[in-house]
């Protein structure tokens, strides 16, 4: 588990190409994740947010270019990467046949061969960080709401105390309170756990609050990332609407204020 | 990446353990099933964590379940593990575990019990959707206005054209099945050409039209269950009463009136393939020619024969159709329900074809037909 902890990048993205037949998504994109930070990744719909998310994940093979992930090749990785990632998907994507604990338990089966009764001792510690009530262990995703569905989609995530946390888009669908909630809930992992977040988002209020720094799509690639008050200067046009628009200051208000 | 190990060093009257290599999630396999670490019966109070690792949450929990609740964690300088014990130990308390299983006969008891009231919640449900079909069909009747022609006629070509040849072939090989299993033994009797007659009544009257209908519950009730489920997981049946659309009109009436309106060329179709099976075989084992084996089929096997196939068939096909919408309309919001309505439907519709078709054999001969 020591190889490339010199390295200060958890993940880096070289000249990625993706095209879906004639349809180019991106072009030489290039992005950096450093050890230990929550970044953000902003893009108008259909940029392709999420089928980046899917080729650093191995999901999804590049036509050209280079994903490493702790200085591996994720194409080409056989489970050792695998374990030290943790996904939550758009959905929470929980097995709906399972119980949340049995969910939690699932790449603990997967991948470890701790004792049963520590097994489900240690899922149900992740549920209670993930900020799930205890009784909600033996509930099945049907019968979750859609907050809960996303707290236990991370503490599925974090079972195995992952080095990197990726999200896909954690707040959306969430009341105000509950999407402020999540953000603590992010934020708290982050500090406490030392973990490195990827999380896709369209939350203006995530964004100022929990995100490091922020990477924005447009035009195929990356266009910069940087931290927000740094893109608030950016003179890039979709960048400027986007954090300048009435919503996009609304928000940097509210920040600004507390 | 080291596995988990400790040391337990007594000093003073209190045993201290000193752990050792990594204690993340991955390296406890072996320390997580080991027994509590004491000497002599007692337990070690103390952990000395200077010579760890590296540690993630599932490891701090293990230490923290290694010493008694007033033990102590000698945190030296590793801050690291002061900050993972804080955050995981508020939740040490002993939570009440999942109820105890429950004896085998009370288990047994209370699992047959519910059986019950979920068949009792089934037959009144059932009801409920005979009623409501009941009602749709009579309005859409009245009115015909309100028949929606467009799905009508997709699930036609679908549940019905399409089906044909499949229906062609399975009752061609049981009409072969049947006239040779019939020439074996007639052929000992020396009344070998009774296998026009039995190939003519086990196929008019019963093998065309059922072979036509269990095609159908396989092909199309678990079309009709699966695609009305997944509109309601989508919440597309929501909308559509939203809309002010009734729901039976658009999605029910359809689907059963085009099962009510193919199954009869089904079974014709059934019918023409289980006689040219029989015939063929006649001809290859018994050397009946084609000519001979129709004309003596339409002297001696009355036609009413294939009229109570047919006649039997639209029923089937309401049966069939009917299971497979109302288990549609009964799934849940999770992907397992649909799985299993999907499955119920096609099981009930299958026990439902071979019911009636016996109830009917018994009415027809009561009735001396």
């Amino acid at each position: 588990m020591n190889n490339g902890l010199a390295d200060p990048l958890a993940i880096r993205v070289t000249g990625l190409r993706t095209a879906f037949g004639d349809k180019v998504i991106h072009d030489n994109l290039d992005l950096e994740v450093r050890r230990g930070e929550i970044l953000g990744v902003v893009g108008g719909s259909g940029s392709g947010k999420s089928v980046l998310l899917n080729t650093i994940l191995g999901l999804q093979q590049p036509d050209a270019g280079h994903v490493e992930v702790f200085g591996e090749d994720m194409g080409r990785s056989q489970g050792d990467v695998q374990r030290r990632i943790g996904v939550m998907f758009q959905q929470g994507a929980l097995f709906s046949f399972l119980t949340v604990l049995q969910n939690v338990e699932a790449p603990m089966l997967e991948h470890t061969r701790l004792a049963p009764g520590f097994m489900r001792e240690a899922a149900r510690l992740k549920i209670r960080l993930a900020g799930l009530p205890a009784h909600a262990a033996d509930l099945r995703p049907a019968e979750l709401s859609g907050g809960m569905r996303k707290r236990a989609g991370v503490a599925r995530a974090i079972a195995l105390d992952p080095d990197i946390l990726f999200l896909d888009e954690p707040t959306a669908g969430l009341d105000p309170i509950g999407a402020a909630e999540f953000d603590a809930l992010i934020r708290d992992l982050r500090d406490t756990l030392g973990l490195t977040v990827f999380m896709i988002t369209h939350d203006l209020d995530t964004l100022y609050a929990v995100c490091d720094r922020v990477a924005v799509i447009a035009d195929r690639k990356i266009v910069t990332t940087a931290p927000l008050h740094e893109l608030e200067q950016s003179d890039h046009p979709w960048i400027r609407d986007y954090f300048l628009g009435p919503r996009g200051r609304a928000a940097a208000e509210q920040q600004d204020s507390i | 990446m080291k596995a988990a190990t400790w040391t337990l060093v007594e000093e003073d009257g209190s045993l201290t353990l000193h752990a050792e290599g990594d204690w993340t999630a991955l390296t406890l396999d072996q320390a997580s099933r080991q027994p509590l670490p004491a000497v002599g019966g007692q337990q070690a109070n103390r952990i000395d964590v200077s010579a760890l690792g590296r540690i993630d949450t599932t490891g701090a929990l293990l230490l923290l379940k290694l010493m008694p609740t007033d033990g102590e964690i000698l945190f030296g300088t590793r801050d690291d593990v002061r900050r993972l014990a804080n955050l995981v130990a508020p939740g040490m308390t002993p939570h009440e575990d999942s109820p105890p299983p429950r004896g085998y006969l009370t288990g047994f008891f209370a699992r047959f019990g519910q059986q019950i009231i979920e068949i009792a919640h089934d037959a009144y449900a059932m009801l409920v959707f005979t009623g409501q079909m009941i009602l749709a069909l009579g309005g859409t009747l009245l009115r015909p206005r309100r028949l929606r022609v467009t799905p009508l006629f997709a699930v036609m070509q679908e549940s019905g054209i399409n089906a044909l040849p499949i229906v062609f072939i399975m009752t061609f090989f049981i009409g072969a099945i049947i006239a040779l299993v019939g020439t074996n033994l007639l052929t000992s009797l020396g009344v070998e050409i009774f296998t026009v007659e039995l190939v003519g009544v086990a196929i008019l009257r019963e093998f065309g039209v059922v072979i036509a209908a269990i095609l159908l519950a396989g092909r199309s009730a678990s079309a009709f269950a699966a695609q009305i489920g997944s509109m309601r997981m989508n919440q597309e049946v929501a909308a559509m009463q939203v809309m002010g659309v009734d729901r039976f009109d658009a999605l029910v009436t359809p689907r059963i009136l085009a099962a009510l309106v193919m199954i009869p060329l089904m079974t014709f179709v059934g019918d023409l393939g289980g006689l040219l099976g029989g015939l063929l075989v006649s001809w290859a084992t018994i050397d009946i020619s084609p000519s001979f084996f129709v004309t003596r089929l339409a002297e001696t096997v009355s036609i009413k024969h294939f009229w109570i196939g047919m006649g039997k068939a639209p029923f089937l096909a309401l049966l069939i159709a009917a299971a497979g919408c109302r288990h549609g309309m009964m799934v849940g919001g999770d992907v397992q329900s649909l799985g299993r309505h999907v499955t119920s439907a096609v099981v009930q519709s299958v026990f439902l074809i071979i019911m009636f078709d016996a109830i009917f054999a018994v009415i027809f001969m009561v009735l001396g037909l």
